[in-house]
């Protein structure tokens, strides 16, 4: 019988992540653990995930401004967003699922929870979509620019522009979900969630304006790569003098 | 060695993640009738012991012969067609009760050449937390395995229950999420 591959990955680094209990953003404060992690040896169960064997994934829905099939196109600010997934050792990840999901340009979601802001739901757009990494870790969407919108945290709260990214990864512990923010959003030093992240590591969320990206007459770009945990350097790896 | 690029900080999955994160049937791994198949279920609790009726529940495991449908796992087993091992529940919104249909895992090895018990690895995340957790479901008529389990092992006796699925009728677990408390379940770090 042969051995099964386990790969070491290198430990979540809870310092660039938020603490899981954030009072400013109240739900965390009864929905967090209290007592501390427990650390364990990682086996096949945790090294390898579901990633890799999620591969039906349809070409049509990187395009999000069309994906509902109604044959017109949402209405918005259109917009290409782009840019690569890797793993902290700077290697791409290829064949990995990326999902998405967002509000209209008006920032309202098409979701029943939805009951309270005003906002026109778009027929043309539903805001979610999906794809696979490319074999450089790259990825793709056609979308329209998301807009801010109130929640109930404290009084006249606003979520800034944002674009919810999950990332299944090739091993369960490199699970990602994470939000994706818009340069020069007004509302982003004002807002809970992203201010939960450590400030050293809250650009890391923001994607930058790119005007290579930008199509003319069609659309403008922004790039925005995600960093997910790696694989652990092999001792030969570290060795050299 | 290099210098390592920062990860991207985790974010709440939000309360309309399941325009994309779940779809119905998600959480049904095997068909009805199919043999060995067993339903794990339970609910997810807040510090108040109030229902998290938000919560998202993705699970991985190993199928009935203990192996991962995943290129790393290229012991000579047989995978079973259609199974993936993964699976998507939601809480449902009244009462924080989810619930899963699938089969028991075989065993997989341990870091030491051993076997682990039969378990099923969890993700739990929702609105509200920032970061997923992770943890672990066994089975409450697994009581030999889990005695020589190296994880359960290595926890406090005390704590070592939180994982375990009671088995409350024929083919169905019991598997309840609980934060904060003497009773939180166990989450990993690894």
């Amino acid at each position: 019988m042969s051995e099964p591959i386990i790969r070491y990955y290198g430990p979540k680094a809870y310092a660039d992540h938020p603490p899981f209990s954030y009072p400013d953003y109240r739900s965390t404060v009864k929905r967090s653990p209290t007592h501390d992690l427990i650390r364990i040896v990682q086996t096949l169960s945790e090294t390898t995930g579901p990633g890799p064997a999620w591969t039906e994934i349809s070409e049509e829905d990187t395009d999000l401004t069309t994906n509902t099939g109604t044959g017109s196109p949402a209405i918005g600010e259109r917009i290409i967003v782009t840019g690569r997934v890797l793993d902290e050792n700077g290697r791409g990840v290829p064949g990995t699922v990326l999902e998405i999901w967002q509000p209209n340009a008006s920032g309202r979601y098409s979701h029943w929870r939805e009951t309270e802001f005003p906002a026109p739901l778009d027929p043309n757009f539903v805001g979610v979509g999906q794809c696979l990494t490319d074999a450089e870790g790259g990825y793709r969407f056609t979308t329209i620019k998301p807009g801010p919108y109130p929640w109930g945290n404290h009084p006249n709260a606003w979520r800034p522009c944002h674009i919810h990214f999950s990332i299944l990864g090739p091993s369960f512990g490199m699970r990602l979900v994470t939000q994706m923010y818009f340069p020069g959003d007004p509302l982003i030093p004002l807002d809970p969630i992203f201010n939960s992240a450590p400030p050293h590591a809250r650009s890391r969320m923001i994607a930058t304006y790119d005007h290579e990206v930008t199509e003319a007459n069609w659309a403008l770009g922004y790039r925005w790569d995600i960093v997910l945990r790696g694989e652990l350097a092999t001792p030969m790896d570290e060795g050299g003098d | 060695m290099s210098e390592l690029l920062g990860q991207t900080p985790s974010q709440t999955v939000g309360p309309y993640y399941t325009l994309r994160l779940f779809r119905e049937g998600e959480n049904i791994l095997v068909p009805p009738g199919h043999p060995g198949r067993i339903v794990v279920q339970g609910i997810v609790l807040d510090g108040d012991r109030r229902p998290i009726e938000d919560a998202l529940l993705e699970i991985w495991q190993a199928n009935s012969v203990g192996r991962y449908r995943h290129p790393d796992d290229v012991r000579d087993l047989a995978l079973d067609d259609g199974f993936t091992g993964f699976g998507r529940a939601i809480t449902d919104f009244e009462t924080g009760v989810y619930r899963f249909e699938t089969i028991k895992p075989g065993l997989v090895p341990d870091a030491e050449g051993a076997f682990q018990a039969p378990h099923i690895s969890l993700i739990v995340q929702g609105r509200g937390m920032l970061n997923p957790v992770f943890t672990r479901i066994y089975f409450s008529d697994e009581d030999e395995a889990n005695r020589d389990d190296l994880i359960l092992r290595g926890l406090p006796a005390i704590r070592r229950g939180t994982l375990i699925a009671e088995l409350v009728e024929n083919g169905v677990y019991r598997f309840d999420v609980l934060f904060q408390g003497d009773d939180e379940t166990v989450f990993f770090d690894f």
